[in-house]
């Protein structure tokens, strides 16, 4: 191309490299991965309670926090999801209580066919996440009061519509209705390995590990939600929205759809979550998953999300709900006052941020 | 330039660029109102491909309304804007950016937080595969980002580093880049060096200049015109919402343009004043000395003036 004025002289590209750039490569590529932290702190949980306590690591013991783990690490991930995007969801907890209701209602009071029931409340689940995406984006509040005000309603009806339709709170005796083991196969199945013969599994009655489905779902979870981040189109404009709104929508990234998707993400897990719980318990609770919602957060966060948005990952959080697990079931073995782990929760959170920010300022240090 | 069409042979964005010195909008009168508001009256300036016009103008001029208007984030309400010969209202950015008009904002360039390539095809992802399997071209994005910036002379030695571990002036930088590799014809700049220091800020001039020797339009916002003067062809002063005129920049001397954007006389008595209210003030003094200097400058008119009164 032709040049109409003189252009000034182009120096040699090496030349012009900020010679700092690159010096902190080594190190930074470990701090950039979200879930180094978490990871770490597992392990280190994972070992003091396994030789504190004598059930812990034991095949019976493990089942437990397993399971425990597995169905808060389906809603940590897609709160994660949500909290990279930079949004919250503080329905999340009740939400799962308001879709085992439903379809436990729809079971056990009219006798509807179980995969009807199902579908029902995954209707309901994905039109309230629609409505706080839509909320959220139309208004410009922030995700915190307006998905505050959902939780409240969810925990509201929870209690009194389901008081209006079976004057009582709890939904029980729903496996009469129809197709009932086919959904329970789905969400309620669990696998028994006996893994006795291994040499530190010294007791042979406890030598069975029971995985249900809830962590077969977990892990598809994980995989498909770091699928997305890492390798699509979505997952690049989930950490867009998050990171920078306005840098996002000016480069053509639709911002709306973007994140009124992850409301509806959330939405699907805490349905997700809601059956699970349904049919593995067999009984659903006007109460179940209040105060929840908070503990997906802390995984998140934990599990290295920021809370400011635009950073974080799926296994981070999956690994934050495995240390909640653990924690919540170590205190059991070790006969501690179960109210420790509140405490234990606040400290990890604060632990977490004050290493999330100090990552946070080294990404974004600006030399 | 052995180094301008890099890139461009290995995509089909946008359409191509004209030949240097066609005209690619050309604004005549053109206002805007915000109720009974006169944000900008009777505006008119080219662009033309292969030259930098530049903007100019002090806080509030209506420099920022000027490029909403030409960006398609706001619509105005009298006058012309013509591109490529046809008139244009745009309801929307998307329908500037249709027609290859791009805008890079000071702040607003880029996520910080997420990796220079990720940054540098966000919102225009290459992808490869289909259905379930349609996943990002990793590789491919990493490797053209990587010639890309450094076609336009940013080497980076690893491109995932998190964009905003680059200064300032690499950001503007990688987003300017940006820009051109995605088909921009005409690039608007909206104070690219007003953060900057004066390094940062001589480094994206230079790709100021290398978009223009790449045959692009480029319209450069600033206050600056110590940053203008460089790199402009064309220069377009706006005061209070009004065009002061255009010049060429055989027509206009950099002091020339200092006067006409600090407003000489206007200058002149705030010194004064400032003078009278501190008389020891370190700013005071160096401002008189400033304006003294300037006004001086031109050599001629404004010699009657004394500077120590």
């Amino acid at each position: 191309m032709s040049t109409t004025a003189a252009p000034p002289p182009v120096a040699a590209p090496e030349s012009e490299r900020d010679e700092r750039v690159g010096r902190y490569a080594g190190l930074a590529a470990v701090l950039r991965r979200p879930e180094t932290g978490a990871l770490v702190a597992a392990i280190v949980i994972f070992c003091y309670f396994s030789f504190t306590t004598t059930a812990f690591a034991l095949p019976a013991g493990a089942s437990t926090w397993i399971f425990f783990s597995s169905s808060f690490a389906i809603m940590a991930v897609a709160v994660a999801l949500l909290m990279i995007g930079g949004e919250f969801d503080l329905s999340a907890g009740a939400m799962t209580g308001t879709t085992g209701l439903i379809t436990g209602i729809m079971m056990s009071h009219w006798h509807i066919n179980v995969w009807v029931s199902i579908a029902t409340s995954l209707v309901a689940a994905l039109a309230i996440g629609l409505v706080n995406g839509l909320l959220v984006m139309k208004t410009g509040l922030p995700s915190f009061i307006v998905t505050l005000g959902t939780f409240f309603v969810l925990r509201g009806l929870n209690l009194a519509v389901v008081k209006q339709i079976i004057h009582q709170v709890s939904v029980v005796d729903f496996q009469e209705a129809p197709g009932y083991n086919s959904g329970a196969q789905l969400f309620g199945s669990k696998v028994q390995i006996d893994i006795g013969w291994l040499p530190w599994v010294k007791v042979p009655s406890t030598g069975i590990l029971t995985i249900y489905s809830a962590t077969w779902w977990a892990i598809g979870v994980i995989v498909i939600a770091t699928w997305v981040l890492q390798r699509t189109r979505a997952g690049n404009w989930i950490f867009a929205v998050g990171g920078a709104q306005l840098s996002a929508r000016q480069v053509g990234v639709p911002v709306f759809r973007t994140k009124v998707g992850l409301f509806m993400t959330t939405a699907f897990a805490g349905w997700m979550v809601g059956m699970l719980s349904l049919f593995k318990t067999t009984t659903a609770q006007s109460t179940t998953g209040v105060g929840a919602e908070f503990i997906y957060i802390i995984c998140a966060v934990v599990g290295g999300c920021l809370l400011t948005g635009g950073y974080g990952s799926a296994v981070g959080a999956a690994l934050g709900a495995l240390i909640y697990g653990m924690v919540y079931q170590g205190i059991i073995y070790h006969n501690w006052d179960s109210d420790w782990q509140y405490a234990f929760l606040g400290v990890m959170l604060l632990g977490a941020v004050l290493v999330n920010n100090w990552v946070k300022t080294r990404a974004e240090r600006v030399r | 330039m052995s180094t301008d069409v890099v890139g461009q042979g290995d995509h089909a964005v946008g359409p191509q660029l004209p030949p240097p010195g066609t005209p690619i909008i050309e604004v005549t009168d053109i206002g805007k109102t915000y109720g009974s508001v006169i944000a900008l009256r009777n505006v008119s300036t080219q662009v033309k491909a292969g030259e930098v016009t530049c903007v100019l103008g002090d806080n509030g001029a209506g420099k920022s309304t000027f490029i909403k208007i030409l960006a398609g984030a706001h619509t105005h309400t009298s006058g012309e804007f013509v591109v490529d010969g046809e008139k244009r209202r745009f309801s929307s950015p998307r329908e500037a950016l249709a027609l290859g008009i791009a805008t890079v904002y000071q702040d607003l360039a880029v996520v910080p937080l997420m990796p220079v390539w990720r940054n540098f095809f966000l919102g225009s992802e290459v992808t490869k595969g289909a259905g379930p399997w349609k996943r990002l071209d990793i590789a491919r994005m990493k490797t053209i980002t990587k010639s890309e910036l450094a076609a336009m002379g940013i080497d980076l030695r690893d491109v995932e580093q998190p964009i905003g571990t680059l200064s300032g002036g690499e950001r503007q930088c990688v987003a300017i880049a940006r820009a051109v590799y995605f088909g921009a014809r005409v690039l608007i700049l909206d104070e690219p060096t007003a953060a900057l220091g004066v390094r940062q800020s001589g480094v994206v001039l230079k790709y100021v200049a290398k978009a223009r020797d790449r045959g692009l339009g480029v319209i450069f916002i600033s206050h600056n015109p110590h940053h203008a003067y460089p790199v402009g062809d064309r220069f377009m002063l706006l005061r209070r919402g009004r065009s002061m005129g255009n010049f060429g920049k055989s027509e206009l001397s950099l002091d020339d343009l200092v006067q006409m954007m600090a407003g000489g006389a206007e200058l002149e008595a705030l010194s004064h004043e400032l003078a009278r209210q501190m008389p020891d003030s370190e700013v005071a003094k160096n401002m008189e000395f400033d304006v003294a200097e300037t006004l001086n400058a031109p050599a001629d008119d404004a010699s009657s003036e004394d500077p120590g009164s």
